[in-house]
């Protein structure tokens, strides 16, 4: 039932919009079918999933809307939410910001879903967490993994003539290896539209390495240093990358209030902010981190560059926004991919005199709007290189730091790999501030 | 909550028809007066559970628990003169938590039926029976006696679902206009309610029914300085609590003023959202031009809405048991606090420091009489006098700490999430002998008052913390100077607590809270209060977190 097909998706939101009697109706049909596997202490603790298909229906009288869900789709129930929809519209206040809804829109072709993921059964995440779990043993390692999976499909129907549809899969996989003693601990983290490119053993086989390599880590004076961030530092845990791509939203630089608003006022498009080698661009259809082709309100999602040789280049602009400022509105990207060279890791450790490998940075926080300053710390396999070698573990670090001077002290961009849906190359960043030791392992 | 759903929510009236996806609006979203109609009747749901309850035994499950919930929503957002969204949402359902073979499995359905529950029941102990073979340790539950048919209501006065959302809106409104009048650039405010009616029952022989209520006002002020290009801004005061609308009906006796000097009123069990807004726009504005703070070590004399989030990062999660030994490795981490440390006997923190867990405090988010596996309630030490004494724990874990029962912490997010170690409210005791606001200060010779919470960070064991503010004063030679900017302490939880050189006395106690606190895989969220009166602790590093770009 979880993934209807356009043809059966559509066929109910016609009927919904057959028994609207308000100006304007827009409905959504979203679905996912969804399976998870959790193990620690190298035993499976919990396993679920969630089957499910719900419909939203927003209606409109004048600037007034309301909004009901429901989650069955006879006739009467249907009947009944549009209803329902209409009852809240009539009493809720009108709308100061109130944006007509769009006609019939343009979309790409999304490639964003694969049958091998939609296809995955309790048996495959047994034997991932299985696979994971006999390697640790076997090296008298603790592991502690989640895998979680994926199929989701959205429709979008409105009495405009706007009609939508699109279908998506996707595979987490995050696993976290620790020594029976607790002085090492080791990180791999990744993420597919295609289940055929996950294999669990691989990912555990890096984090089971990291765990071993971080034993009896030393403390180094906390300060600037050379860094050499590995994707899943820059873009998981809600990384310093992610919190920079949040942080394009025109309204705040132009009331004032984001580190691109300008003294004086207006925003800082067009200015050079980071060093001409950052390029950051969204693109729904890349091959690596296909994305959905069209958001919430049924805007298409198309190919834009935000920074483009170090110049932002476009922010965010809601469809409010965008009609009081003169400019197209943005659909909120579902990726961006920074540009990269062909360097690996490894290739930039060589090439580092002295340098900090780091594999995780972790409780990413704000410190402060205006700077775009971040703290959090580092974790599970922090090491010190010296002439192009890893030469110990060293204990890990707290930092405050903003992305915005991070992109400017760039040394080293390698080859870019897909994190959380985006893709992220490594980065040797120099004078990166950290600012006290932890002793967390 | 993760940053990625705070960005949802700002975007609320942008993409409101993908509400469903919010967490906390889980559900359908309803009609508010919907709110307001009775779920089932009791007698239907013991009905209902003994399905559930009959149905596992039948199929080979030595322990079965059903959790028949109904869980009701309201958010009002707004922003400067207009409101952004009102939504209501409620969502109903069963879940169904067996052990067979040993093995712990769990099912949900939204059919709340005979069959439907017999289904998910069936589901539960399939899934136990496989998973079965890939478990080491047989589940070992501490015993637990059955209370026969039980209720527990919050002890409300008004049910916030009750109140017209039109006062509700006024109420916003008004904070908003209060915030303008006094200089705010911009504001958003919101009110978040929430109802969880809950039925359990287990083969213990319990059948608790229990009806809890949430609120949380707050807001954000933001003044802008063009000229400068510098912004400041400043967050409610309020704390999300345990209570219906009288929390937003403001009392004298509930506000507690901060040390002379600081322009501080904190709140106890009613919040005037007027009078804070009016005050944070103030505040907000004085910060554009407040004195950059010198790097170096202070005296921090800390307010308890500031205090309870140090609590909860640096206390209440390193002693939740299931952290300790590993299940959260993966993503919140594990914990400093091991039963190694413990054993070596070593200070968490000073003398001064007494640090007690519980599900009982009237008015806190924790507050229940049973919990989520039909647990009575109850009040027990974490921390004695500086050591460590005791752990958070649940049936399932209290074997492995060589006890005989759960602490009564288990919580579910909603039916069709399963039940797990969840943190309590956790509080420092006040000060058994006077001590007020004024008189700690008095006798700080280099420190920095902090009131409110602000940015936090800790490692994934626990030790190394960095906290912000909403707003820092100077103190020196026993008085409150000026207004500081770009503070933050950092600290080694160890330090930090040993450096604590005592509260204030029981007048000044009161609770913060956090109505959205993460954990597991997937992720879930609750709500924990933390008490404590304003404390004094010595010689800490703070550093400036200004730069420029």
């Amino acid at each position: 039932m979880a993934i209807l097909s356009k043809d059966e998706s559509q066929a109910i939101l016609k009927k919904v919009l057959g028994f609207s009697k308000a100006d304007e109706c827009q409905a959504n049909l979203s679905g996912r079918t969804t399976g998870n596997v959790r193990y620690a202490r190298n035993s499976v603790s919990t396993a679920g999933g969630t089957d499910n298909v719900s419909l939203a229906v927003e209606a409109r009288f004048g600037k007034r809307s309301g909004i009901a869900t429901c989650n069955e789709f006879d006739d009467a129930t249907l009947k009944r939410c549009v209803q329902r929809a209409e009852e809240i519209a009539r009493l809720a206040p009108e709308d100061a910001e109130y944006m007509p809804l769009l006609g019939p829109q343009q979309y790409l072709t999304p490639t964003a879903y694969a049958a091998s993921t939609a296809a995955i059964t309790p048996d495959f995440r047994a034997q991932a967490a299985g696979d994971s779990i006999a390697l640790c043993t076997a090296k008298n390692l603790t592991a502690a993994g989640y895998l979680e999976d994926g199929a989701y499909f959205q429709a979008l129907r409105n009495n405009k003539g706007l009609e939508a549809y699109q279908q998506s899969t996707n595979v987490d996989f995050s696993i976290t290896v620790r020594t029976p003693d607790g002085t090492g601990s080791g990180y791999a983290t990744a993420d597919y539209t295609d289940a055929a490119k996950f294999n669990a053993k691989n990912l555990t086989q890096l984090a089971a390495d990291k765990a071993a390599g971080s034993r009896n880590a030393r403390a180094l004076e906390p300060g600037k240093y050379t860094v050499i961030l590995e994707p899943a530092a820059l873009a998981s845990d809600e990384g310093l990358l992610n919190n920079l791509m949040y942080s394009l939203g025109a309204r705040e630089a132009d009331e004032g209030r984001s580190f691109l608003s300008k003294k004086g006022g207006g925003n800082k498009v067009g200015e050079k902010l980071f060093d001409e080698r950052i390029t950051i661009y969204s693109d729904p259809l890349n091959a690596e981190v296909p994305s959905g082709v069209f958001d919430g309100e049924g805007l298409p999602v198309k190919r834009m560059t935000w920074i483009d040789k170090g110049k932002v280049s476009n922010l965010y602009y809601s469809r409010f926004w965008g009609q009081k400022s003169g400019k197209p509105a943005t659909a909120f990207p579902g990726n961006w991919i920074m540009e990269g060279g062909t360097q690996s890791v490894q290739d930039l450790i060589k090439g580092t005199a002295k340098g900090i490998l780091v594999t995780r940075l972790w409780y990413i926080r704000d410190v402060d709007p205006q700077t775009l300053l971040y703290t959090g710390l580092t974790r599970d396999g922090t090491f010190y290189i010296e002439n192009g070698q890893i030469k110990f573990p060293i204990k890990n670090f707290r930092f405050n730091e903003s992305p915005v001077i991070m992109l400017n002290n760039v040394e080293a961009i390698g080859r870019p790999v897909r994190i959380g849906g985006n893709l992220v190359p490594p980065l040797k960043i120099r004078d990166f501030t950290f600012t006290s030791l932890s002793d967390a392992v | 909550m993760k940053r990625r759903d705070f960005v949802g929510l700002t975007g609320l009236a942008a993409s409101a028809l993908w509400l469903p996806a919010i967490p906390g609006f889980a559900g359908d979203i309803v009609d508010p007066l919907r709110l307001l109609e009775p779920g089932l009747d009791v007698a239907m749901k013991k009905r209902l559970a003994d399905v559930a309850l009959n149905t596992a035994k039948s199929a080979g499950a030595s322990y079965a628990d059903v959790r028949i919930g109904r869980y009701l929503n309201q958010g009002v957002f707004t922003r400067e003169k207009q409101v952004q969204n009102i939504v209501s949402s409620e969502s109903f359902g069963a879940g169904v938590r067996v052990i067979a073979n040993g093995t712990w499995g769990f099912a949900a359905t939204n059919t709340v039926t005979d069959a439907g529950i017999a289904k998910a029941t069936l589901l539960a102990v399939q899934i136990a029976k496989a998973n079965s073979k890939v478990q080491k340790e047989q589940v070992q539950l501490a015993p637990q006696k059955g209370f026969g048919e039980v209720s527990w209501k919050a002890p409300i006065k008004v049910n916030a679902f009750e109140v017209p959302i039109k006062d509700k809106v006024d109420l916003l409104l008004a904070a908003n206009a209060a915030a303008m009048d006094n200089g705010a650039s911009f504001v958003n405010s919101v009110l978040f309610q929430v109802n969880e009616q809950k039925y359990f029952a287990s083969t213990d022989g319990s059948y608790i029914d229990q009806d809890i209520h949430r609120i949380f006002p707050t807001f954000g002020v933001t003044v802008v300085d063009r000229a400068s290009g510098k912004f400041r801004s400043r967050s409610a005061l309020s704390a999300p609590m345990g209570l219906g609308y009288e929390y937003l009906q403001p009392k004298a006796a509930d506000k507690i003023a901060g040390p002379q000097g600081s322009d501080v009123i904190g709140y106890k069990n009613s919040y005037d959202m007027l009078e804070d807004a009016a005050r944070a726009a103030k505040q907000a504005k004085q910060k554009l031009t407040a004195k950059s703070v010198t790097a170096g070590k202070y005296d921090l004399v800390l307010d308890p809405h500031h205090l309870g989030l140090t609590i909860h990062e640096s206390v209440g999660h390193p002693t939740e048991l299931d952290r300790v030994l590993g299940y959260e490795a993966n993503f919140a981490g594990t914990s400093f606090a091991t039963l190694e440390w413990r054993a070596k006997n070593q200070p968490y923190g000073s003398k001064q420091v007494n640090i007690v867990a519980d599900k009982l405090q009237p008015g806190s988010l924790g507050a229940v009489g049973w919990d989520d596996e039909g647990v009575k309630t109850k009040e027990w030490n974490l921390i004695e006098q500086g050591k460590l004494v005791d752990y958070q724990k649940i049936r399932d874990q209290a074997h492995i700490v060589g006890q005989k029962e759960s602490d009564g912490c288990c919580y579910s997010q909603s039916w069709q999430d399963v039940q797990f170690q969840r943190m309590p409210n956790v509080s420092l005791k006040p000060s058994t002998s006077k001590m007020s606001v004024d008189e700690m200060v008095s006798k700080v010779d280099k420190g920095i008052y902090i009131a409110g919470n602000g940015s936090f960070s800790i490692d994934q064991q626990r030790y190394n913390s960095q906290f912000g503010g909403q707003v820092f004063y100077a103190i020196d030679k026993g008085k409150i100077t000026e207004m500081l900017e770009d503070v933050a302490y950092q600290t080694n939880t160890l330090e930090f607590w040993n450096s604590c050189a005592g509260s204030c006395d029981q007048s000044d106690y009161r609770l913060a809270g956090f109505f959205n606190d993460g954990k597991g895989q997937p992720s879930q969220s609750s709500a924990v209060s933390h008490g404590s009166a304003t404390t004094r602790f010595n010689n800490v590093n703070v550093i400036n977190v200004a730069r420029k770009i």
